[in-house]
């Protein structure tokens, strides 16, 4: 299968590359990127007025499956990826059972080889059942092939164990992914503390849960040695803690989500619990220091922390109702509103964040349009507005925070390892 | 739009002076009588009838006034009412003659509203309806005691009475809608 | 003015003008029940049902009086009763409802914002009745008619409310309303008592109640409950009745004609001392009677808004 794109905006930050090119595409990879390449192909796209990037690599997405088949599968999860754009992405370890053992990880690979329409790398678990208890055979996950481990949805609250999980997987060559929050001071709050949830009168999540857990790993990280890259940050005050940390040339990255950059805490003010999840959304002022964050490069990744949930979960009272938002579809589309429109990141800076930084910090090849490299691609309109409907949504939960907003920038193609896979 | 004048102030003064003379003779004297107001305009012209009565028999009768909003049967009617009133009939009207005042008698559904929300206060020896103006167009079966002025008029006219006291003046004209 | 909104929610959603139709409105109720036949025909022929999921006496009783007094029937659920315990979502009660043709929803629940959700998925109207820690809108407007009818206003009277405010419903609901009428809102309590940026939502911060009690006109005495205790921090009882409670020797130093008021039920020497609580300046039981004329104005108008929407008349 050949197949070239032609004509359209090359951006491969990698290379240093943003200009018109055409790109040629040999079976699953990179064959040729220059410009009016003459060469018989099965088919040409089209991408004049377009952008040519690497497909994104969301480095945390909640598959579901195993266990909660009903929120998602590798399937649906894989096919909503490649509708937003995303090419490969980092499967959390919370399904049930969790990815905390050799045969967990196989089986999931098991689905993933027969299912999955996208490339899906799987993150481990650092304890067993993810209950902060006693380590997992770190050594047996890196050899079945995990690219990192993390406890997502809960951190793991007991240092000493903590810290010797920092230290195994540096043995490893393992990545620690850490969802900092301190779960004494977060307190059974389902949004954020201050004059938001005072007005609903629900309990609030401090950003002090946030930081504080954000702070004593980076300690953590600073005492031996060992990176670390903190999940989903939310709050100024640890952009701040990793923007030092960083300045003292730690091993620390971060990742922030889209709805952390592009919506306020107001917006939970109808008790919309598409709006509710963990992190919560924050201030206007926590916003304003993300995108800041995300400029300056104190922040080097966005991810989705895409996370399903039926409508059964979702409809109900906002206190009950599960954290949580899908996010694979909408990445792009929010991040070029958010964040090309008003001119805070050029395209080689969204591909940097979005696809080059979390394929390095993975260790993975991808994220680039090197020759040579695997053909994951995605062709974007970048003007072309479109509005968030349940209807259209991909994905087998419609949980989106965005539903009836307006974006900017629509997928016109996913190419995965070389073949089209949006449109379907 | 305003088509025609059937009463000036001085015609309303008249009219309302005749009624009351015709309220004394029919019950031979005041002995007994009281007297309720519908809101809004009704309710001046109960205090202007019992002020006519004080001039003529030197008795001061007591008025009332009622808010019939609770008790109609259309409760989107009421939209069009912003605010509900008070009802105030600071007296008994156990075996009282009760003179019932109204502006405008038309469909008859407003008196028997109020006939309705009277009876809940008790039992009254009879109750008497007085009108400024008879417009025809009866809906249900009532007809007025003491009527100031007849006039006939068609579907699409309202009639508009208008009292110095919620208008600025008094008169009484045919609206056309 | 014209009320337009099928659901009483809060405060915070109502204007000036929205509340002081209500007041009017009530204003006018309240001769009905001082009639010898208290009732009148206006909601004859509508259910309002009372779907209540926290055990309440007084406010599910002073709705149903307040339904049968304008003629409607009335239905109470409670949570004991009630499918909530075999799994069904509120939504589902709450449709199930809405099929039995019923028009006007009571609901009190346990969960801040579940009148809200309800409102949104139902045609037919809604009225808070207590939400979580949210709003209890009723009882404010039944409060600030009480003051009003007390003092002839509300623009620039002092209202002081005291108690455990991080968990109060009805704080909120004052607050929003008090403030949208012209009055100065001081929340009183312990630092622990009082959530943060109360003071946006425009009430000031006191943590001495013989300084906020000095100007007041009014004070409201919110329910003390000492079972949170165990819960999160939470102070001592007779800590508290010492430094905020209501008694006969704070109220000296306070305007002599100082109104008291309180959302019932009173815990006597807990909040208040029962001097204060029987005494001259307590108007708790008159709060009690005007419930009634202002949840009949609630019941009225919104009942009148849902009308007009179904049924939209030529002009």
């Amino acid at each position: 299968m050949k197949l070239l794109i032609r004509g359209g905006r090359v951006v491969d930050p990698a290379n240093n590359l943003d200009e018109v090119l055409d790109v040629l595409i040999e079976d699953d990879r990179i064959a040729k990127i220059a410009k009016n390449i003459k060469a018989e192909v099965d088919k040409i796209i089209d991408a004049a007025g377009k952008i040519v990037m690497p497909g994104a690599v969301d480095m945390h997405t909640h598959l579901r499956e195993p266990g909660r088949e009903d929120k998602e599968t590798v399937l649906s999860a894989t096919r909503a990826a490649l509708a937003g754009g995303v090419t490969s992405l980092l499967a959390m370890p919370n399904t049930s059972p969790a990815m905390d053992c050799v045969d967990n990880v196989r089986r999931l690979k098991e689905i993933i080889r027969n299912t999955s329409a996208a490339n899906v790398f799987i993150c481990g678990a650092i304890t067993h059942a993810r209950q902060g208890k006693d380590l997992t055979d770190i050594a047996g996950l890196k050899r079945e092939g995990v690219l990192a481990i993390s406890d997502d949805g809960c951190s793991v609250d007991n240092e000493e164990l903590f810290l010797q999980a920092l230290k195994e997987a540096q043995e490893n060559n393992l990545l620690v992914i850490s969802h900092c929050e301190d779960k004494k001071l977060s307190n059974g709050g389902v949004v954020n503390l201050g004059w938001t949830s005072t007005r609903l009168g629900l309990r609030g999540i401090s950003k002090e849960s946030e930081y504080k857990r954000v702070e004593r790993d980076i300690q953590l990280t600073q005492s031996s040695g060992a990176p670390i890259h903190i999940a989903h940050v939310s709050c100024k005050e640890s952009v701040e803690i990793i923007a030092q940390a960083k300045k003292k040339g730690l091993k620390v990255t971060a990742e922030t989500a889209p709805h952390y950059f592009s919506l306020t805490e107001e917006a939970v003010l109808n008790y919309d619990t598409n709006k509710k999840m963990n992190p919560p959304l924050r201030t206007r002022e926590d916003v304003l220091a993300l995108k800041q964050a995300l400029k300056d490069g104190t922040i080097d990744a966005i991810a989705s922390d895409h996370a399903p949930h039926t409508e059964n979960e979702k409809e109900i009272e906002f206190e009950r109702a599960e954290f949580g938002v899908i996010g694979l579809e909408t990445e792009l589309a929010v991040s070029i509103s958010e964040l090309i429109s008003p001119g805070l990141l050029d395209w080689s800076g969204l591909v940097r964040k979005i696809s080059l930084n979390p394929a390095r910090i993975l260790g993975l090849g991808k994220g680039t349009l090197s020759i040579g490299t695997d053909a994951d691609l995605a062709v974007i309109d970048p003007d072309k507005e479109w509005v968030v409907e349940k209807n259209g949504l991909v994905s087998k939960s419609k949980n989106s925070a965005f539903l009836v907003r307006r974006l900017k920038g629509v997928v016109e193609y996913t190419i995965c390892n070389g073949k089209i896979g949006y449109p379907f | 739009m305003e088509k025609a004048k059937i009463l000036d102030s001085e015609a309303i003064a008249r009219t309302l002076t005749r009624v009351a003379h015709q309220i004394l003779e029919h019950n031979k004297g005041s002995q007994g009588l009281v007297i309720v107001g519908i809101r809004s305009r009704g309710v001046y012209l109960a205090q202007r009838l019992a002020e006519c009565i004080r001039k003529i028999d030197h008795t001061e009768i007591p008025v009332g006034a009622l808010d019939i909003t609770l008790y109609r049967d259309d409760l989107t009617l009421v939209a069009n009412q912003p605010v509900v009133r008070k009802t105030e009939i600071n007296f008994d009207l156990q075996d009282k003659k009760i003179i019932l005042v109204d502006d405008v008698l038309y469909t008859g559904r407003t008196v028997r509203c109020a006939l309705s929300e009277l009876i809940d206060f008790g039992r009254p020896q009879c109750i008497q309806l007085a009108v400024l103006v008879d417009r025809g167009h009866r809906e249900l079966p009532i007809r007025a005691d003491y009527v100031g002025k007849n006039i006939p008029t068609a579907q699409d006219e309202t009639v508009e009475v208008r009292l110095v006291e919620v208008d600025g003046r008094d008169e009484v004209v045919i609206v056309e809608k | 003015m014209i009320w337009t909104k099928k659901d009483l929610l809060g405060l915070e959603y109502l204007s000036l003008e929205e509340i002081s139709l209500i007041l009017e409105t009530a204003e006018s109720f309240k001769e009905v029940s001082s009639r010898d036949i208290k009732k009148v025909p206006a909601l004859r022929g509508k259910t309002v049902v009372n779907l209540f999921y926290e055990p309440s006496t007084r406010t599910r009783v002073s709705f149903e009086v307040a339904a049968k007094r304008l003629s409607a029937d009335v239905i109470n659920i409670a949570s004991e009763t009630s499918s909530v315990r075999k799994g069904e979502t509120l939504i589902d009660t709450g449709k199930n409802i809405e099929a039995l043709k019923a028009d006007i929803l009571v609901i009190r629940h346990n969960y801040s914002g579940a009148a809200n959700m309800l409102a949104e998925h139902l045609n037919i109207s809604v009225v808070n009745a207590g939400d979580g820690w949210h709003e209890h809108p009723t009882q404010a407007l039944l409060d600030i008619f009480t003051l009003k009818e007390k003092l002839g206003r509300i623009d620039g009277l002092e209202v002081v409310i005291v108690g455990d405010i991080s968990h109060s419903r009805v704080a909120r609901s004052n607050i929003w309303g008090l403030n949208k009428l012209g009055a100065k809102v001081t929340v009183c309590a312990p630092k622990m008592l009082i959530p943060p940026g109360i003071e946006r939502m425009g009430a000031k911060v006191s943590h001495n109640i013989d300084q906020a009690l000095e100007n007041a006109d009014a004070v409201n005495v919110l329910r003390m409950q000492f079972e949170r205790d165990n819960e999160e921090a939470f102070p001592k009882q007779l800590e508290y009745f010492k430094d905020f409670g209501i008694t006969r020797e704070r109220l000296k130093r306070a305007k002599k004609n100082i109104l008291v008021m309180h959302p019932g039920p009173i815990n006597r020497g807990i909040e208040l001392s029962s001097e204060v609580a029987d005494g001259s300046n307590s108007v708790i039981l008159e709060q009690v009677t005007n419930g009634i004329a202002v949840r009949m104005a609630v019941l009225f108008l919104t009942a009148q808004a849902n009308e007009r929407k179904n049924e939209p008349r030529p002009s």
